[in-house]
């Protein structure tokens, strides 16, 4: 319900301690580490660049080893088994791994070699097929491709370019008779020829060859094409082979997956540490830790502490000029919004904590954006079963499913007052299959078929979100004693505010418009113009006030009244809630009327039912996601435009971050 | 012949509605996606971030078919009686204009500022709720623009010309 009182806390103790120290600290989670104490000439920082480094590299190691697992040998896991949160482990196993780190991180190392193993064997792999191919046509040659000649002639094997045929090689040639020639293979590209002529005129032919573009072959050898061919596809066998070697050997390790996620949890905590470390100041038999805790948690770290270490712990209240970190604390029905809050940004200082208040709203307009009982209650459901079924999910997780939870029950809520379940699925197959025309009355009113009304009621909850931020500045106002503050920049506003709306219920073309049913007498309408003058000259007299100049304070009064056309569009803005409210409404009836379009009988409920499951499957999902959006818009910018500034920064204590396994603190008495 | 241009016109500006919204989203979200599946190449753990960010220039689209859906059941093309005076036809054409201009330009201008939140959510993932609000700020003219649509549609069926 609010933001928790912080303190400082400083925890002096040996040296000899501080492994122990450190990580019952880490696992109770409930400090947050920084310097404040400068160094002297006794107490000195350590640098610990080095360790940390070398912890980095171990566990992005560790991390790609986990990824080449994941290539080569897939984990079987459903897309719901993240749910199930992280494994909890004993601290003992924590502590008996130590032994065994050093053997993971050997297996780690294996993996990632054989990978490269791998990588490389496949670009041999490659290479040889390219030797191969380059091959094919000269494998009718039984001869070596790079013989020379005999005693008495010369021997040229070479590919010529495009078609040849052996007559017009020969026309080309004749002029250097007497010779052979063969062709060894042809295509459209090239013409392998074998040409044997006298040693004498080689040098001829070698230049008539030139002229028609005779070319040496790339790939030559001692032994003819066929051996040659034969050597290569053993070669690639091999390396084929080793390849498989190197993916079997890897998947046998996947039985390691768990060391090696465990091997990573267990580098990230000491990376961790490290960093504290290195916010340490030593001396050299003693340390000092000096950080933020809540003040809740203060008794749990003095107990955990007290009855085993020779420790001195001092607890401080924080000073004015100290950046305090901020923590919320909700009970279950708001906390699931922290999450929303913080992502805007943490309370700054002497700022309240509005989740509380914002939750009641948050779950209320995301109810009238969506508002289908039936989409409702599908999240409902959804969000049920899996809080049910999945009890150690993450915080986080956990959170999110319980708003969605909340969001669907006012969901269900608001569309039993519209009266939209699917749309109008009721009518829609009470029609079509039976020939009746059946319906569930809306409990308040259609907004299909009456959208002024609908309009004005959004714009009433919108006065009503807007008063709400007024009234927390008010809160606010109050709880920092500043009351001049609450009065110019609070009360003032509210008469202004207040009274314009009753001149404008009192005018007859406002009332006309709104479709509202009754008027306000001129009377009141009169007293209300004249508050409103009233409160406008407060406000140009006083919400300038930290100007001295009078000339200056006058002109920026008068900016903060034209602040009013902010209040306007802040209004209007709550128009959404119509636009998505009807958005769902009309888009459910399509998908229904198409579903119907094939009329009653087997093949319409066929029809009806592919329509229905794939149209409200997708209606759902951009709906709700249209009011997640829209209500976190009208959280963040009309209402805590109203009050709330943050800048707070979220507290962040020194802990267990880990990926796959937490650890379970041992209970004090074991 | 004059007599019967009245549907003409009112299923004209239904169509563009749908027309120019649905471009626009589609343009948008277009937009988006691309820049979206960026970010993945990088780092596939932020698709539920970017994703939502990609869908934020779609909803122009949904408001366009709502006003031709709307527009089209008033006129009675979707069954009843579809006899409309030409004055009307243009009423509904006209009324039907805001959704489809502002709806179309909304869109893309709304996919810019979701490929600058996908970029920030590249970047800072931790800032996704503050990246949300930007694009969410171009939707509400598209909002308002189908307000007016709404409540011009709905209206004109109520007058006798």
């Amino acid at each position: 319900m609010a933001v928790l009182q912080m303190q400082r806390i400083s925890i002096c103790a040996l040296k000899k301690n501080r492994k122990q120290i450190l990580e019952l600290l880490q696992r109770l989670g409930v400090v947050e580490v920084n310097d404040v104490i400068p160094e002297d000439s006794l107490f000195k920082k350590s640098d610990v660049t080095k360790g940390r480094t070398l912890l980095d590299k171990n566990v992005n190691r560790a991390n790609d080893a986990l990824g080449i697992l994941d290539t080569y040998a897939k984990e079987d896991t459903s897309m719901l088994s993240v749910l199930n949160g992280r494994t909890e482990v004993s601290t003992t196993l924590y502590n008996e791994f130590y032994d065994k780190h050093d053997e993971v991180l050997r297996v780690i190392n294996q993996i990632i070699s054989l990978e490269r193993s791998i990588a490389e064997n496949k670009a041999k792999v490659i290479n040889l097929q390219l030797q191969m191919e380059a091959l094919k046509p000269w494998m009718n040659l039984d001869i070596p491709i790079d013989l020379k000649g005999t005693k008495s002639t010369n021997v040229f094997i070479g590919a010529l370019p495009n078609e040849w045929t052996l007559d017009t090689v020969y026309e080309e040639l004749a002029t250097y008779m007497p010779m052979h020639i063969d062709i060894i293979s042809t295509s459209r590209e090239q013409t392998c020829v074998l040409i044997v002529c006298l040693k004498e005129k080689s040098d001829e032919v070698l230049e008539g060859l030139r002229k028609i573009g005779f070319a040496k072959p790339s790939s030559a050898g001692k032994e003819p094409p066929v051996k040659q061919q034969e050597e290569l596809e053993n070669q690639l066998n091999l390396v084929k082979q080793e390849i498989e070697n190197a993916k079997e050997t890897i998947s046998s390790l996947a039985s390691r997956r768990e060391d090696i996620q465990f091997f990573t949890d267990y580098d990230s905590m000491r990376t961790e540490k490290y960093d504290v470390i290195s916010n340490l100041v030593q001396s050299k038999n003693v340390f000092v830790l000096t950080g933020y805790i809540a003040q809740k948690d203060a008794p749990l770290v003095e107990k955990a502490f007290g009855d085993n270490f020779d420790v001195a712990i001092e607890f401080e209240s924080v000073d004015e000029d100290d950046n305090v970190p901020v923590v919320l604390k909700n009970n279950s029905f708001s906390a699931p919004l922290e999450g929303v809050v913080e992502a805007f940004s943490p309370p700054g200082k002497g700022e309240i904590d509005p989740t509380m208040i914002m939750s009641l709203f948050y779950y209320m307009l995301f109810g009238l954006m969506l508002s289908d009982a039936a989409y409702g209650v599908i999240m409902v459901l959804g969000c049920g079963i899996l809080l049910l079924k999945y009890k150690k999910m993450e915080e986080n997780t956990k959170n999110s499913l319980k708003m969605f939870l909340y969001c669907g029950i006012s969901t269900i809520f608001w569309g039993v007052m519209f009266g939209s379940y699917f749309g109008d699925v009721v009518d829609v197959v009470s029609q079509t299959f039976f020939g009746v025309h059946k319906t569930i009355p809306a409990l308040w009113f259609y907004p299909v078929n009456e959208p002024m009304r609908m309009l004005t009621f959004s714009m009433v909850v919108g006065v009503i979100h807007l008063f709400a931020g007024l009234g927390m500045k008010l809160h606010q106002s109050f709880k920092l004693k500043q009351y001049k503050d609450a009065f110019y920049d609070v009360v003032s506003w509210y008469l202004l505010l207040i009274s314009s709306i009753l001149v404008l219920l009192s005018t007859q073309l406002f009332v006309d418009i709104l479709g509202i049913g009754f008027t306000l007498p001129p009377v009141v309408g009169k007293i209300s113009g004249v508050l409103a003058v009233v409160a406008s000259i407060i406000i140009i007299l006083t919400n300038g006030r930290e100007s001295r100049n009078p000339f200056k304070r006058f002109l920026k009064g008068l900016y903060a009244l034209y602040g009013i056309t902010g209040y306007l569009s802040d209004v209007l803005s709550y128009s959404r809630l119509l636009a998505l409210g009807l958005a769902t409404g009309v888009i459910c009836t399509v998908i229904n009327k198409m579903g119907s379009m094939a009329g009653g009988g087997i093949t319409g409920a066929i029809l009806f039912t592919i329509v229905f499951i794939f149209g409200h499957t997708l209606n759902i999902g951009i709906n709700a996601l249209g009011a997640y959006v829209h209500t976190n818009r009208l959280q963040y910018v009309e209402f805590f435009g109203k009050f709330f500034e943050g800048g707070g920064r979220k507290f962040n204590p020194f802990n267990v971050k880990t990926k796959y396994y937490k650890f379970k603190e041992k209970t004090y008495d074991e | 012949m004059m007599n019967n241009l009245g549907i003409v016109f009112a299923l004209l500006g239904a169509v563009l509605a749908a027309l120019l919204s649905g471009i626009g989203s589609a343009k948008g979200v277009g937009m988006g996606g691309e820049a979206a599946a960026g970010v993945i190449t990088e780092d596939p753990s932020k698709f539920g971030k970017v994703l939502i960010l990609q869908l934020l220039p779609g909803t122009q689209g949904i408001y366009g078919l709502l006003i031709a859906f709307i527009t089209l059941s008033q006129i009675g093309i979707l069954g009843g009686n579809a006899d409309i005076s030409l004055a009307k036809g243009f009423l509904y054409f006209g009324a039907c204009m805001p959704m489809a201009i502002v709806g179309y330009a909304s869109a893309i201008r709304q996919a810019r500022a979701s490929v600058a939140s996908i970029a920030v959510v590249a970047k800072k993932p931790e800032q996704f709720g503050k990246a949300m609000i930007f694009p969410a700020m171009v939707e509400t003219y598209a909002i308002l623009a189908l307000l007016i649509s709404i409540l011009a549609v709905v209206g004109i069926g109520g007058l006798s010309i």
